[in-house]
């Protein structure tokens, strides 16, 4: 009997040895850079473990100006903003339509959108890069500037193209599974197919679409394959912005304010990971896969 | 009649868009990429020439191109056994035991996913740096004074499992909650009557769990193929820029630098199209083998 119970116990211990390695190793380098972008250069000689002496802020004064990080976080906020207005506004309707209504083309429609999740936007942007070199030029031709690159809008986009696939999986996914009662009883009150759709479908859809928000603001503030090549010019978003101050700091051995951009990419989505992990990993299961 | 009218323009009203801005910015750039791959073209200069197949025969004399597929072909296979493995033990720890914090170790492990791979890529240069990284601190306690330190991204054998290590360090929670979702759908009855005839826990892991979340397994298998496939991309763009010397190449990295960075656009394309062919290929192909009987409970 005690046999068992001492296996029983080293089982167990074995078992929280394995979770807390593995926590040790995400948190230890995430709480690192942390640790790290309150050190002043010097700190950064000499062995990686030692604490910093004190809080040194001046790398996030420098990161923010010098380095333009605060100018990159204002650009990403206006992106990922702009972004996620027009996915929502153009995928709502559209997947309940799609959903809902049977029309002449919904068949082909419903195809067409269950293909995109196949296509990946790495394979496509070379072409989209390239759709817009050749329509800057004809617009300089014709009213003598471009307009497609270096313009967040259209980045915000073509970001919102790319995930109409995805959200208008998840979101028709969710209308099918309304009750039908719902809509006659709103048309038997009076309601048009706007005011059915808008008042009485879209408030019920409320968690879908809070699902839908949380997964593209994540993909959205963490791209910059898109980002990288459609703003060809100083102004970028966060991602990208950091990893030209990765390039930087090599050459230069300016640590401080590289960690110190690190922490201003990852603190709003940490902060937001910390309020919303519940509905994010419930989410996962909602929408199947995505990537 | 004026009713089906309002209907018909409602509906265009709401599909019209969506599927506009799909057409204008992914069908067509698809269709562009096959199209693209039988021009030689010089990029600005605005120079196509028609050449059909010929890219694709350059292609397949590349050396750099075998690397590239090499470096791919390794990554597929390293990081899907690894993180698959440790992410299926995790799931089943802290969906079948009775672990204190369990909250706790859920939401730090999914933490990696979502980051940005340019942070993730940021804080593993920083670790594997070779004066003041981590990774070589750790080792020195173990090294004599004085060797050379180990240069994880600057060596032409070690760079491409310092890649591994990022890519299985960001994807190992994100596995483990979807694996965790339907090992919950297991019933409990099952366990108990294992635990009765005397069934320990490792055979109950491979003749329970895994046969019953065996469907959800290799939907994964398939998704896993394709997302290693790009992540691997975005790792090398942002970690190792292909360097040393090309030892970290992949695919798209390969495709990307091609197309973009050296303005040779359909050899680029058809670069693109053979790892599209070549991706879904390997997906059906791995569909087909790991097609058992399905476990009903």
């Amino acid at each position: 009997m005690g046999k068992t119970k001492i296996k029983n116990r080293l089982y167990k211990a074995f078992i929280y040895l394995l979770l807390v390695i593995l926590a040790v190793i995400i948190l230890v380098p995430v709480g690192w850079v942390f640790l790290a972008s309150i050190k002043e250069n010097s700190e950064f000689y000499g062995n990686p473990w030692m604490l910093p002496k004190g809080v040194y802020i001046q790398n996030f004064i420098d990161a923010f100006q010098e380095a333009k990080m605060g100018d990159y976080l204002l650009n990403s906020v206006l992106v990922t903003g702009m972004a996620l207005l027009l996915l929502l506004i153009i995928a709502l309707p559209a997947a309940y339509v799609l959903a809902r209504y049977k029309f002449k083309g919904s068949k082909l429609c419903n195809i067409m959108f269950m293909g995109g999740l196949f296509i990946n936007v790495n394979y496509i942007v070379v072409p989209i890069f390239l759709m817009f070199v050749n329509g800057d030029k004809w617009l300089k031709n014709l009213i003598g500037r471009g307009f497609f690159l270096n313009n967040m809008f259209v980045v915000a986009l073509v970001y919102a193209a790319t995930a109409l696939p995805f959200t208008i999986y998840l979101l028709s996914g969710f209308f099918a599974t309304i009750p039908k009662d719902y809509e006659e009883a709103a048309f038997v009150d009076g309601c048009g197919y706007w005011k059915t759709m808008l008042r009485v479908m879209m408030p019920m859809a409320r968690p879908s679409i809070i699902t839908v928000i949380l997964f593209n603001f994540l993909s959205f503030w963490n791209e910059y394959i898109i980002a990288m090549t459609l703003l060809t010019g100083e102004e970028q978003t966060l991602p990208v912005g950091l990893m030209r101050l990765m390039q930087a700091q090599q050459a230069a051995a300016n640590y401080g304010r590289l960690y110190a951009g690190l922490v201003i990419v990852m603190l709003p989505v940490l902060i937001l990971y910390i309020c919303v992990q519940k509905k994010l990993t419930e989410g996962m299961s909602l929408g199947g896969l995505k990537g | 009649m004026k009713n089906r009218k309002g209907k018909t323009g409602f509906i265009a009203a709401c599909v019209l868009p969506a599927v506009i801005l799909f057409i204008i910015f992914m069908l067509i750039p698809t269709i562009n990429v096959f199209k693209m791959s039988l021009y030689k073209w010089g990029g600005f200069s605005n120079t196509k020439t028609f050449v059909g197949l010929n890219n694709f025969k350059i292609l397949f004399q590349d050396a750099k191109f075998y690397r590239s597929f090499q470096n791919s072909i390794l990554l597929i296979v390293l990081v899907t056994i690894v993180t698959m493995g440790l992410s299926l033990l995790f799931a089943a720890i802290l969906s079948r035991e009775k672990i204190k914090g369990q909250n706790f170790f859920r939401i730090v492990f999914y933490i990696p996913n979502i980051l940005s791979v340019v942070v993730i890529s940021a804080i593993f240069s920083a670790i594997y740096d070779p004066n003041q990284g981590l990774m070589n601190s750790i080792i020195s306690i173990f090294r004599e004074e004085g060797k050379t330190p180990i240069l994880w991204l600057g060596d032409q054998k070690l760079v491409i499992y310092s890649l591994m290590i990022a890519m299985v360090w960001q994807a190992i929670g994100y596995y483990m909650v979807m694996y965790m979702a339907s090992m919950s759908s297991v019933p409990e009855s099952l366990y108990e009557s294992a635990g009765l005839e005397g069934a320990g826990r490792v055979y109950q892991f491979f003749h329970i769990t895994l046969p019953l979340i065996w469907n959800n397994i290799r939907t994964t298998l398939t998704f896993f193929i394709i997302s290693t496939i790009n992540l691997s991309f975005l790792f090398v763009k942002a970690l190792t820029g292909g360097k040393p010397d090309g030892a970290s190449e992949v695919f798209l990295s390969y495709m990307y630098g091609q197309a973009y960075t050296n303005s040779s656009y359909g050899y680029g394309m058809a670069i693109g199209v053979i790892v599209f062919l070549f991706s879904f290929g390997l997906a059906g192909l791995i569909n087909l083998a790991t097609k058992r009987e399905v476990l009903e409970f």
